[in-house]
C-alpha cells in the first residue's frame, strides 16, 4: 500500500478525533460561561464538569498527537508551516495554555469564579478560530517564498472570504457538536432540566452550522477551483454528511434516541471532514508540499506506522476503560459516584 | 551586547519555555512515584494517614500537571515554529521517539483521569493503587523518549546527511545513541529525587509551623527515605554521565571542568573563578580526580579544551552550572543520609529544626540543580544544535516576529506561575490535613 496515504489517513483520523473531543470541550466551556452569566449554571455546570474533569487532558493529547505526527510523517511541513505560522501558532498556544491551566485551577483548585469561566468560555471559541487558520493556509495563496524564506501574507488571510467562512464554520460547528453531545449526556444523567436547555442550544446551532458549510463550499470555488472540482467528484460524501445531519436534528427535535443522534452528528462530520481531506490530496500545503514531496524517509514512515498500530493496541483498551467509567457508567453520570 | 536577531531570540524563547516547563515536568515525572509509594504503604499497613497523604499529594499534583501539559504543548509546537529547518532535517530521524512520547503521554493522561475520580469506586483498594502504575509508566516513559531525542542532538547517529538530504535512516540506532543510557538514567533519578525533596520540604515547613502530628511525621519519613534512595541513584547516574562525556563529548566536559590542556592524571577543579588573563583562581584542586572520574583510572589521559577548534568550543561559564548542580546533589545526599541516621539512633530525632530547615531549603535547591544541570547540558553543546552536523544558527526561523512572541510567552508563564502558587496555597490552607482526616476517616 501507499505509505504516505496511510500516514496521512492516520493523521486525519486523529485530527477528526480531536475535532470531536475538542469541540465538546470548547463548546462546553462556552455553554458553562453562558449559563453562569444567565444564572442557569446550577442546571448544567455540574453535568459539564462531571464529564470534562477526567477527560480534558486526553483531549489535549489528540492535538499533540496530530502535530507531532505530521512533522514525523511529513517533515517538510515543519519548514513551511513552522516558518509561516509563528504568530498565529503562538497565539493559539497561549490560548490553549490559558484554557488548560485555568480549567485545572478552577476545577481542582479555586472555587467557581466568573472570570475563570469567562476565560474558559472565550478561549473555547477563539482556539478553533485560530487553529482553523492553519486549514485555510493549506489551500494556498497565503504563503510566498521570498529570498529563501517563507512569508505569511497575513493581510490576505484577513481579507479572504474563504478564511472567514472557515472560521465561522469552526465556531458554529463546535457549538453544535458540543450541544448535541451534552444533550445526550444530560439524557444519560436523567437530568431533564439540563436536557431541555442543551437541546435548545443544539437546535439553535444546527442552522448556522449547515449554512456555514455551504458558505465554505461556495468560497472554496473562488479560492481554489482545483480543490472545489475534486470535492464535486466526491459529492456522495458530502451528500451523506447532509443526510446524517438531517437525521440527527430530527432525532434531537423529537427528543428520542439521543445517543444515536450524537452518532449521526459524528458521522455528519466524519463524511464532511474526510471528503474535505480526500479532495485536498495530494497537497498538504498547496502548492508547496504534497504527501509525496514532503514524505519522510521510507524506513521512518514504516516504523511510524508499526509504532502507531502498537500504540493503538495500548490506547484503545485504555480509552474504553475511561469511557466505561465516566461516560457509560450511569451512576457516575448521574453524580452518584 | 550581541544583536537580538531571530537566532538569539529563538534561543531565548526556547530557553524560557524549557526552563519553565522543566519545573513542572520534573514534578510530573517524580511525584506519581511518591504518590504510589504512599498509597501502597497505606494499603499494606492499613494506615489512613498514608492514604490521605497520597490523596492530598495527588490533588496538588493535578494542578502542576495542568501547567506541565500546557507548557509541554508549547515546547512541542515551538520546536517547529522556532526551528523549522532543524525539524525538517532532524524530524526525519527523531520522529519515532517524539511519536512514542505522545503515546506515553496519552497513556498517562487516560489513567490519571481514572485515578483522580475512582478513589472510592472499587471494592478493593488495591485496584485503585494498580491504576497508579500506568501513570508512572506513562510519565517516566515520556521522559525516557523525550530524553532520547535530546541525547540524539548531543550524539547524533543512525543517518547520513548530504546537504539537506538525509539517507540511510536507522531509527533504532538514532534512539539508542551513546548519550541515551546515561542521560535517561540521570533524568529519571534526578526527577524522582527532586520531587521527593520538594514534598519533604513542604512537610518540613508545616512541621516547623507547629504541625507536629503523626500524619506530618509519616509524610516526612516517607519522602526523606525516598529522597535518600533517589539521591544515591542520581549520584551514580552523574558519575556515569561524566564517563560518557569524557569519551563522547570531551569538549563539554573540558569546558565544564576548565580543563584546557590534554594531560594524563588531570586534576578536578571545584569552584573557582577566571581572572582577566583566563587563569583559574580561588579554586579547590583535587589532584588526578578528573582522570579518575572520567575513566576510573587516576592516570588516564583527559582531552583538554585546546584540542577543540576555537569556534566550536562551548562557553566557559558552564563550569558554574556544573558546580551548582553537583554541590546541591551532594548536599541532598548528605542531608537525607543524616536524616535517616538520626532516625535510627534515636527515634524521631530527625524531626528537629536543626534538620528541618535544611530540608525546607532542599526542595527549591533541588529544582535549581535541575535547571543548572540542564543549562550545563544544553549550553555545553554550543554552537551545535545537532552536534557535528548543524549549528544553532542554521536551524532557527527567519521570521521577524520572534521578539514579540518572547514577550507574549513571558507574560503567559508569569501568569501561570503566579496563579499556580496562589491556587496551591489556597487549596491546602483552606483544608488542613487534620480537618480532612477527621472528616474522612473518623
Amino acid at each position: 500500500m501507499d505509505i504516505p496515504i496511510v500516514g496521512m489517513t492516520v493523521l486525519w483520523v486523529f485530527l477528526y478525533g480531536y475535532l470531536i473531543v475538542a469541540s465538546i470541550d470548547f463548546g462546553a466551556g462556552f455553554f458553562a460561561f453562558y449559563a453562569q452569566l444567565t444564572k442557569r449554571d446550577d442546571i448544567v455546570n455540574n453535568l459539564i464538569s462531571r464529564y470534562l474533569s477526567p477527560v480534558w487532558e486526553v483531549t489535549n493529547v489528540f492535538f499533540v498527537f496530530f502535530f507531532v505526527g505530521i512533522v514525523g510523517f511529513f517533515p517538510q511541513t515543519a519548514y513551511y508551516y513552522g516558518t509561516a505560522l509563528l504568530v498565529p501558532g503562538s497565539i493559539a498556544l497561549v490560548l490553549i495554555a490559558i484554557r488548560g491551566s485555568f480549567y485545572a485551577f478552577g476545577n481542582y483548585g479555586a472555587k467557581d469564579s466568573l472570570f475563570y469561566t469567562f476565560l474558559y468560555g472565550a478561549t473555547g471559541l477563539l482556539i478553533p478560530a485560530s487553529l482553523s487558520t492553519a486549514l485555510s493556509i493549506s489551500e494556498g495563496g497565503f504563503l510566498e517564498e521570498r529570498n529563501g524564506t517563507v512569508v505569511f501574507l497575513a493581510n490576505k488571510l484577513f481579507t479572504s472570504l474563504y478564511s472567514w467562512s472557515v472560521v465561522f464554520l469552526a465556531i458554529v460547528s463546535v457549538l453544535f457538536i458540543s450541544a448535541s453531545f451534552l444533550t445526550y449526556y444530560a439524557d444519560r444523567a436523567s437530568d431533564s432540566k439540563a436536557l431541555s436547555l442543551l437541546r435548545k442550544f443544539a437546535l439553535f446551532w444546527a442552522t448556522p452550522t449547515i449554512l456555514a458549510s455551504f458558505l465554505v463550499f461556495l468560497s472554496l470555488q473562488q479560492h481554489n477551483p482545483r480543490h472545489f472540482n475534486q470535492a464535486l467528484d466526491l459529492w456522495w460524501m458530502f451528500g451523506s454528511s447532509l443526510l446524517f445531519f438531517m437525521i440527527s436534528v430530527w432525532l434531537i427535535y423529537k427528543r428520542k434516541n439521543l445517543g444515536t443522534a450524537f452518532i449521526m452528528v459524528m458521522l455528519q462530520f466524519f463524511f464532511a471532514f474526510f471528503g474535505y481531506g480526500a479532495s485536498h490530496l495530494p497537497y498538504i500545503l498547496d502548492p508547496f508540499v504534497t504527501i509525496y514531496s514532503g514524505y519522510t524517509n521510507e524506513t521512518m514512515g514504516i516504523t511510524l506506522v508499526i509504532v502507531f498500530i502498537a500504540g493503538l493496541l495500548l490506547l484503545i483498551p485504555s480509552l474504553i476503560l475511561l469511557l466505561r467509567l465516566f461516560l457509560f457508567d450511569a451512576e457516575y453520570v448521574k453524580g452518584k459516584k | 551586547m550581541a544583536e537580538l536577531d531571530s537566532v538569539i531570540l529563538s534561543r531565548m524563547l526556547t530557553t524560557l519555555t524549557l526552563a519553565f516547563h522543566i519545573i513542572f515536568a520534573t514534578i510530573g515525572v517524580g511525584v506519581p512515584v511518591l504518590i504510589s509509594i504512599a498509597e501502597w504503604m497505606g494499603i499494606r499497613k492499613n494506615d489512613p494517614h498514608y492514604i490521605l497523604l497520597a490523596r492530598r499529594w495527588t490533588r496538588g499534583f493535578v494542578v502542576t500537571v495542568a501547567v506541565g501539559v500546557v507548557t509541554g504543548t508549547c515546547i512541542g509546537l515551538q520546536l517547529s515554529l522556532l526551528w523549522p529547518s532543524f525539524m525538517e532535517i532532524a524530524g526525519q530521524v527523531i520522529a519515532l521517539p517524539l511519536f512514542m512520547e505522545t503515546f506515553a503521554f496519552f497513556f498517562e493522561a487516560i489513567f490519571l483521569g481514572i485515578y483522580l475520580y475512582t478513589w472510592d469506586r472499587f471494592k478493593k483498594p488495591i485496584y485503585h493503587w494498580l491504576i497508579s502504575i500506568p501513570i508512572i509508566i506513562g510519565s517516566s516513559m515520556s521522559a525516557v523518549f523525550i530524553t532520547t531525542v535530546n541525547a540524539f542532538m548531543n550524539t547524533p547517529q543512525g543517518f547520513t546527511l548530504n546537504g539537506r538530504t538525509i539517507t540511510g535512516i536507522d531509527p533504532i540506532a538514532a534512539m539508542f545513541n551513546p548519550a541515551t543510557p546515561s542521560k535517561v538514567f540521570h533524568v529519571l533519578m534526578s526527577s524522582y529525587m527532586t520531587s521527593a525533596f520538594v514534598l519533604a520540604a513542604i512537610t518540613a515547613f508545616m512541621i516547623l509551623k507547629g504541625r507536629r502530628t503523626d500524619y506530618h511525621r509519616k509524610a516526612l519519613q516517607v519522602s526523606m527515605v525516598s529522597a535518600l534512595v533517589f539521591s544515591l541513584g542520581t549520584a551514580l547516574a552523574g558519575d556515569l554521565s561524566a564517563k560518557f562525556l569524557a569519551e563522547h563529548q570531551p569538549e563539554k566536559l573540558a569546558a565544564g571542568e576548565w580543563h584546557f590542556e590534554t594531560e594524563a592524571g588531570a586534576d578536578l577543579i571545584l569552584y573557582g573563578t577566571l581572572n582577566e588573563k583566563g587563569e583559574i583562581i580561588n579554586e579547590i584542586r583535587v589532584p588526578k580526580m578528573l582522570s579518575f572520574l572520567s575513566f576510573s583510572d587516576f592516570n588516564a589521559e583527559v582531552t583538554g579544551l585546546y584540542e577543540i577548534e576555537e569556534d566550536l568550543r562551548p562557553p566557559l561559564w558552564i563550569h558554574y552550572m556544573f558546580d551548582v548542580m553537583v554541590t546541591i546533589g551532594m548536599f541532598g545526599l548528605g542531608l537525607s543520609m543524616l536524616f535517616v541516621l538520626f532516625g535510627k539512633i534515636k527515634r524521631l530525632n530527625g524531626f528537629q529544626s536543626l534538620l528541618l530547615w535544611p530540608i525546607v531549603a532542599a526542595g527549591p535547591l533541588s529544582m535549581i540543580a535541575i535547571e543548572a544541570g540542564w543549562i550545563f547540558a544544553e549550553v555545553g553543546r554550543q554552537p551545535w544544535i545537532l552536534r557535528g552536523y548543524m549549528k544553532v544558527a542554521e536551524g532557527a526561523t527567519t521570521s521577524d516576529h520572534v521578539g514579540l512572541m518572547f514577550v507574549l510567552f513571558f507574560g503567559l508563564y508569569t501568569l501561570l506561575g503566579t496563579l499556580c502558587i496562589i491556587v496551591l496555597k489556597r487549596m491546602f490552607k483552606e483544608n488542613p490535613a487534620e480537618a480532612e482526616l477527621e472528616y474522612r476517616f473518623k
